[in-house]
Parts: C-alpha cells; sequence; structure tokens
C-alpha cells in the first residue's frame, strides 16, 4: 500500500463520525424528496469506483483482471446512473410559474 | 519531481476531503425541493472530483510500485461499459420504473464493494499471508453485506419489474426457515474460520454463496408493495459494504461515503416501516402484521356501497370550493398522472382550490408519488404530506381518491384489524367522498375498506386514465 497508513482506531472514529453526519443530515429530509434523496445517496456509494480501481492496478493474474474489471463496470453503473437519474429526477420539481389561484395563506403553519 | 511522494499523498486525501464534503453538503442541499438539484450536482461534483484525483494518484503512486498497463485498460473497459450503460438507462427510463432502476443500481454498488474484498482477499492467498484480524473482520463483513445486497437488490428490482421469476407477490421458499438458517451457519463458520486467521479462499467463497443464496431468500418472500422498505434497506446495507471495503482499503473516503449512505439508508428505511407502521424486522420476515383471527367485518350488517355516476361526480368537483385528491399506486399504474393534473387544472380554471394529499407510503418508494406527480408538471406545491393536510379534510367539500385504498381505511384507527395504527389520510372527514376505482378489490392489506361503505362515499367505477379523462370532458361541458 502506498501513502499514509490509515490506523485502525482513526479509521474507526472516521466511520462514526460520519455514520452521525448522515443520521444529521439526512432526518431533516421532508417525504417529498425521499425518493431522489435514496436515488442520490445511491449515486454516493458509487465511491466505491475508487476502490475498483484500486483493486485493478493491483491485479497481476487474468482471474484478478475479471474480478477488477466486473468491480468497476459495476461501480461506475452505480455512479453514473445514480447521479443521472436523480438529476432527471429532481429537474422535475420546478415550481410553476404561476398558479391560477395563490396556495391559501395558512397553508403553511 | 518538486513535490515529494508523501506530499502529493496528502494532496490527494484533502482532495478527498472535500469529496466528501461535497457529498455532505450535497446531502443538506436536497432537504429543499428549490436547492435539491444544486445538492445532487454539487455531490456529482465532489465525486468526479475525488475519482479524477484518485486517479492521478494511482498513476503517480502506484500501490504495486509500477505502472500496469493491463489493470489501466480494465479501468477504462469497465468505466466504458459500466458509465455507458448507466448513462443510458437512466436516460431512457420511464419516471413509474426508476425504483427498479435504483435497485439495480444499488445491486452493482453492493457487488462492487463485495469484489473489492475478494480480490484483496485473493491477493493475501497469492502472497501466503494471513492479514490481521482487523482486515478479515471487514473483508468477511463486505463481502457478506456486498452479497446479499446484490441478489437482493437484483430480486427486488425484478419483483417492481413484475419479472414472471420474481412475482412481487409474497413467494414461499420451499424449506424457508431452514434454509435461511443453514445458510446463516454456513455464513457464520465461514466467517469464524477467517476471522481467527485461517487463510482460505474456498472458504471465503462459500460464505460468498451463502450470502448471495441468503439475499434472495431474504427478498423472495416479501410483497412488492413492501419493496419501498426493502429497497431503503438495501440502500443502507450497500453503503455499509462500501464503508467495509474502505476499511478493507485503508481508505478513509470510501469510509466516509459508505458510513452517510449506511446511515441515510437506515433513516429512510425507519421512516417508511413507521408510516406503515410496522417494524423493519416483521417486513424482513413477510407477511401482514398479524391480527388476521381478529379482523373486523366492514361496517357491521349491510355495509353496501352507493355508486355515483361520471356526471354527479364532475357537477360536485366542479361546484366544489375545495377539493382534495388523494392519489395512490393505482394512479401510477394507469399512467394517469397527466389526466389527474388536466382534472386538477380544468378545476382550478373554475375557482376550485385543488390540493394533492400524498400519503408518506404512496406509490413504491419514499416520495415516489411525489416524483410521479411532478414529472407530470404538477406544482409541488400543491402536494401535501400528511400531517399537513389532514386537518383539511374537515373543511373539503370533496376528496377523490383515485388508485389509494389501504392509506384511506378508517379501520386502521381502531385496534383488530390488519392495518390498525398504520396512520391514514384522513378522507372520511371530507363532505363527499369519491372513490375512483376500478372494481371492489382489496388492498395489499386484503381487507375491504370501510370507506367504501361510508354514506358520503360515491363509488366510480373506472379505469384510472380513461375515467379522469371523462370527467375532465364532464367538467368541461358543465
Amino acid at each position: 500500500m502506498n501513502g499514509s497508513q490509515l490506523t485502525i482506531d482513526l479509521a474507526f472514529t472516521i466511520f462514526v463520525l460520519a455514520i452521525l453526519t448522515g443520521f444529521a443530515v439526512i432526518s431533516k429530509v421532508p417525504a417529498t424528496l425521499h425518493t431522489p434523496l435514496m436515488s442520490g445517496a445511491n449515486s454516493i456509494h458509487g465511491i466505491v469506483l475508487v476502490g475498483a480501481m484500486i483493486i485493478a492496478v493491483s491485479a497481476n493474474d487474468p482471474v484478478t483482471y475479471l474480478v477488477s474489471f466486473l468491480a468497476v463496470a459495476f461501480a461506475s453503473l452505480n455512479v453514473v446512473g445514480g447521479y443521472v437519474v436523480t438529476d432527471r429526477m429532481l429537474q422535475m420539481f420546478r415550481r410553476k410559474p404561476a398558479t391560477p389561484k395563490a396556495a391559501s395563506a395558512e397553508g403553511r403553519s | 519531481m518538486t513535490v515529494s511522494a508523501t506530499t502529493f499523498d496528502q494532496i490527494v486525501r484533502l482532495v478527498w476531503l472535500g469529496g466528501a464534503t461535497a457529498f455532505v453538503l450535497g446531502l443538506v442541499q436536497m432537504n429543499s425541493p428549490a436547492t435539491a438539484r444544486n445538492g445532487n450536482l454539487l455531490s456529482a461534483g465532489g465525486m468526479a472530483m475525488a475519482i479524477a484525483a484518485s486517479a492521478v494518484w494511482l498513476l503517480v503512486l502506484p500501490p504495486s510500485g509500477a505502472f500496469n498497463p493491463v489493470g489501466w485498460a480494465v479501468i477504462l473497459l469497465g468505466i466504458v461499459v459500466g458509465g455507458g450503460y448507466g448513462l443510458y438507462s437512466a436516460r431512457t427510463v420511464k419516471m413509474t420504473a426508476i425504483p427498479q432502476l435504483v435497485s439495480l443500481f444499488n445491486a452493482v454498488g453492493g457487488g462492487a464493494a463485495a469484489l473489492i474484498a475478494i480480490s484483496e482477499y485473493m491477493g493475501h492467498v497469492s502472497a501466503g499471508a494471513a492479514p490481521g484480524l482487523q482486515d478479515n473482520m471487514a473483508t468477511v463483513l463486505d463481502v457478506v453485506i456486498g452479497s446479499v445486497t446484490f441478489t437482493g437488490s437484483l430480486i427486488a428490482s425484478g419483483k417492481l419489474m413484475g419479472l414472471r421469476i420474481t412475482p412481487s407477490k409474497p413467494v414461499r421458499v420451499p424449506g424457508g426457515q431452514a434454509l435461511t438458517g443453514l445458510l446463516t451457519a454456513v455464513a457464520i463458520v465461514g466467517a469464524l474460520y477467517i476471522w481467527f486467521g485461517n487463510l482460505s479462499l474456498p472458504v471465503l467463497l462459500a460464505v460468498v454463496v451463502a450470502a448471495l443464496l441468503f439475499g434472495v431468500t431474504m427478498t423472495l418472500p416479501i410483497g412488492g408493495a413492501d419493496m419501498p422498505v426493502v429497497i431503503s434497506l438495501l440502500n443502507s446495507f450497500t453503503g455499509t459494504a462500501v464503508a467495509m471495503a474502505g476499511f478493507v482499503l485503508n481508505n478513509p473516503l470510501l469510509i466516509i461515503a459508505g458510513a452517510l449512505v449506511g446511515a441515510s439508508g437506515a433513516i429512510l428505511t425507519k421512516l417508511m416501516a413507521d408510516a406503515m407502521n410496522r417494524s423493519v424486522l416483521n417486513i424482513m420476515v413477510g407477511g401482514f402484521g398479524g391480527g388476521e383471527n381478529a379482523v373486523v367485518a366492514v361496517g357491521g350488517a349491510g355495509g353496501s356501497v352507493r355508486e355515483v355516476s361520471m356526471d354527479d361526480a364532475a357537477i360536485q368537483l366542479a361546484y366544489a370550493s375545495e377539493v382534495i385528491i388523494v392519489p395512490g399506486y393505482g394512479l401510477a399504474v394507469a399512467q394517469a398522472q397527466h389526466a389527474v393534473r388536466e382534472l386538477a387544472e380544468v378545476l382550478e380554471a373554475r375557482g376550485v382550490d385543488v390540493k394533492y394529499a400524498i400519503h408518506p407510503v404512496a406509490g413504491r418508494m419514499p416520495g415516489h408519488m411525489n416524483v410521479l406527480l411532478a414529472e407530470a408538471n404538477v406544482p409541488y406545491t400543491q402536494l401535501r404530506e400528511m400531517e399537513d393536510i389532514n386537518p383539511e379534510f374537515d373543511r373539503c367539500d370533496v376528496a377523490l381518491v383515485v388508485g389509494a385504498n389501504d392509506v384511506t381505511n378508517p379501520a386502521a384507527r381502531r385496534p383488530g384489524s390488519p392495518v390498525s395504527g398504520m396512520p391514514i389520510l384522513d378522507v372520511d372527514h371530507a363532505k363527499n367522498i369519491i372513490v375512483m376505482k376500478r372494481s371492489m378489490g382489496r388492498g395489499y392489506a386484503g381487507i375491504d375498506n370501510e370507506l367504501y361503505a361510508n354514506p358520503k362515499t360515491g363509488m366510480l367505477f373506472a379505469d384510472a386514465k380513461a375515467g379522469l379523462a371523462e370527467l375532465v370532458a364532464a367538467v368541461k361541458s358543465l
């Protein structure tokens, strides 16, 4: 492995803090956006592509090359498809220029 | 080289930190419809940056010490094949088919995470050196969670597509409990064997196979209506698997991103399950929550239903001052989103105040109904969530229920029914209720809807799309 090594205590610290961040960020999202959010979160784990690239450049025989190829292709499908489909969904959430009647004032409590 | 290897390595790690920050801020921006698209783009930008930095990092500081041309060919080919298919499918998919596509993307993400651990383990085997306990634990967890997610999500996707091999209705797996127990036993024994420092690829592969089969047996018995919860749970699993891959590879970026998604998926899963008043465990075990022996008869004696004609319904709607539309999955199945928007527009043109009441589990994924209606150009300001809209039913003149069933059943307010305790839309509080439905068929819970026997309810038997089009025509002719 190249570069600085991550010690297990440090790795675990990062892991736990990231989980807490995830809880804090997600719990505020309204139900309206749950599907795009799930899809968006789904794209984020496409970061696994970086891992797939790491194993590909470390591969050295036909079997590991094949495994790496599958991993890279899978991860690319995840990351590219995920972001594009999320964007397509979010593109649709736009306010209409003008609604015939102004929304009732008591709407938002 | 002007920059030392250590400095370069640190720069790459800072770029990774930037990428991780973009993921978090992107998710924060997804809190509101107005900024959500920017949030996703920010997240995508962070991703592109992190991947590009990683590519340069691997070129400058190759882990094996030398440039690996075959490895890079494999990477480029994989990106072209996987990314190309991803781009194509994401751009061409119909909005109603989004859940199964997201499920597919989730499956391959989990598969990639599992493959990473398998590949790393093969490296250890060929080097003949067993890795430490921490690496072993991360490897086994990655492989198990990734494999379960891979097959589980594929089955979920197949169920949503309605493939014949994966029917959407619950499927009993022959010898279900025993088989699941056996698979679990294989996985645990294998995991312990590896954890104790034994180096054996066959054992790891046996664990993989057991986990793959487990993913199938876990998802097959779950009904189509529960798929939102399942997909959400599997999304969380993939995140966790990716975080484990981060432990295996000693990579902080994978750990952060994976843990973020693991946490978000878990929250979403819980929200979904809460909305159905079921525990996640209960859903995963299968079957609609207990109490079947205590089903209360509909409306006591003579719970007859009243039918309403298309013209009557049109008159009620056209002369109302406030109408609340309650769309359900039946609306999406009939592809009637545009028809319902058209009806709303005709009514609004007559000065009627139209809102949509969206139950949290309407559709096949949390918020799915919102996406479907947004696609049909329904302004999101008209889409109201359950807590927000429920008090308004008391004031509304007509509630129009299209393709929704269990989420409107007043029986949920009393104990003793399979839907008891599930939060429902208070449709029965409306002054008049029109239920558009193809037949008197039952919802997923398999029970009669007491709403239909309500004297205020008029049943309008029609296909959602054709029926709404007729309603539009009828309102226009008034």
